[in-house]
């Protein structure tokens, strides 16, 4: 269990990260490391050099955009489930983030390093698919930006270019109107992967009809994948409409088998807890006042 | 690589390879044995020590990303040689230990919590050792242990005074 020898890097801007990286296609970028360094360990991965971004202040910082948050791909998760910007603009994302890891990995692990993982069980990554999130990359000394539907293609892989580095992740604010959000999962033992994950956020007019709903489930399958429930809008999200709307949302699911979980066993606790997730945001949609 | 790890209050430089994880630095470099080698890939908590005032594990950080930092480590949790800290005090009278593989971890972890949260649920005492396995006890002593320390860390003569009492 000890990692293959490397370069390590730390580089004092993102200009000498980005050239680091495209100078060498054998570099890998280390943010928190929580799974970069395992696969190290195990020797999954042998990069010829590690380009550490944790200490660039310019990655470093939560910031109101105009169309949303902007997360800085060396933000960790334990400084973004402190953030009051993301609690207040980004509910969904405060809902999930305490689903991450546990405590110690959280205390490393970023944000922007689980979106460039695309682990399909990543509740970050579902957040971002669920709120189409923007998701920011400099290669080349270009500016690019993929959605998440096009980002994540597979288990782990993700359409990062080539020596490129993620910079953001922009999160759209929530709308206007009361709003709620949810996320729920389920795993053999707490902080473990997920079997399946699901998120939903939920926006109520003046007198409790629902204008706008979000649903997405990660884990079951190659990528986190966002579902249609806007046959939701316009009722009062009573059990009848939820359960009718994650019936048909569900129904072109497609759920994996493996050692863990059947794939029936997946899309059966999906439905569960899409369902659940509905119920809770629009409870937590109707706390908010008017 | 040069690196300058401030470990228990001590600053130590250290000459290590950048794949020397901040664990085997602790161990072999510093010569700290309390701080326990596990699965080394981030999966038992074994390894768990704080880092600039979180809990981390020390199998998943390189020595040098910790250039700078201030480490705490099981060693360095008692006020004076020969003495136990208050965590440590409790999860012997609790019997939250057997084998002690994990204790360590344990301990720091705890001590992260009680760092933040004066009065923790046992939920968020859960929640704090989540990444830490133990397959002597059932955890239920451990909870048991932290919720005691918690208890007595309030009722202290330093948490009277530190809250003007």
């Amino acid at each position: 269990m000890k990692a293959a020898p490397f370069d390590y890097l730390r580089p004092g801007s993102v200009g000498e990260a980005c050239e680091a990286l495209a100078a060498d296609m054998e570099a890998r970028v280390l943010a928190g490391g929580q799974t970069l360094v395992p696969m190290l360990a195990m020797r999954l991965s042998r990069p010829s050099r590690l380009v550490d971004i944790t200490r660039l202040e310019e990655l470093s910082r939560i910031d109101r955009v105009e169309d949303g948050v902007a997360i800085g791909a060396a933000v960790r998760q334990c400084i973004a489930l402190r953030s009051d910007i993301i609690a207040s603009d980004v509910p969904l994302l405060a809902a999930a983030l305490p689903h991450v890891g546990h405590p110690p990995t959280r205390a490393r692990g970023t944000v922007g390093g689980s979106i460039a993982h695309g682990d399909p069980s990543a509740e970050i990554a579902l957040a971002a698919t669920i709120l189409d999130a923007r998701i920011m990359f400099l290669a080349d000394g270009e500016e690019e930006e993929f959605s998440p539907e096009e980002f994540f293609i597979g288990p782990t892989v993700t359409m990062a270019p080539l020596g490129g580095l993620l910079t953001r992740v922009v999160f759209p604010s929530r709308p206007s109107g009361r709003v709620g959000a949810a996320f729920h999962e389920i795993a053999s033992r707490r902080s473990d992967y997920a079997f399946a994950s699901t998120g939903a956020q939920v926006v109520l007019d003046g007198d409790g009809t629902c204008t706008d709903a979000l649903l997405g489930v990660g884990s079951v399958g190659d990528t986190p994948v966002a579902l249609d429930v806007s046959a939701l809008a316009g009722t009062r999200l009573g059990e009848e409409d939820i359960r009718g709307a994650v019936e048909a949302a569900l129904e072109d699911l497609d759920c994996v088998d493996d050692l863990h979980a059947t794939a029936t066993y997946r899309r059966r606790a999906a439905a569960q807890l899409a369902a659940q997730s509905l119920r809770n945001a629009r409870d937590r949609a109707v706390e908010e006042t008017a | 690589m040069k690196t300058e790890l401030t470990i228990n209050g001590r600053s130590r430089a250290i000459d290590v390879e950048p794949r020397m994880t901040l664990l085997d630095a602790l161990r072999d470099a510093a010569g700290l044995k309390g701080t326990h080698a596990g699965c080394e890939h981030g999966v038992c908590g074994a390894c768990t020590v704080i880092v600039d005032g979180d809990a981390v594990r020390s199998c998943l950080m390189f020595a040098v990303q910790c250039d700078g930092m201030e480490i705490t480590t099981i060693e360095g949790v008692a006020a004076d040689p020969g003495e136990l800290d208050v965590v440590q005090d409790s999860f012997c009278e609790t019997h939250g230990l057997q084998c002690g593989y994990c204790t360590p971890g344990m301990v720091l972890a705890a001590k992260a919590l009680l760092a933040v949260e004066k009065d923790p649920s046992d939920e968020q005492i859960r929640d704090a050792i989540s990444g830490n396995i133990c397959r002597c006890t059932g955890y239920g002593q451990i909870v048991e242990a932290i919720r005691l320390a918690a208890k007595r860390l309030r009722e202290s003569n330093t948490a009277a005074m530190e809250a003007g009492e």
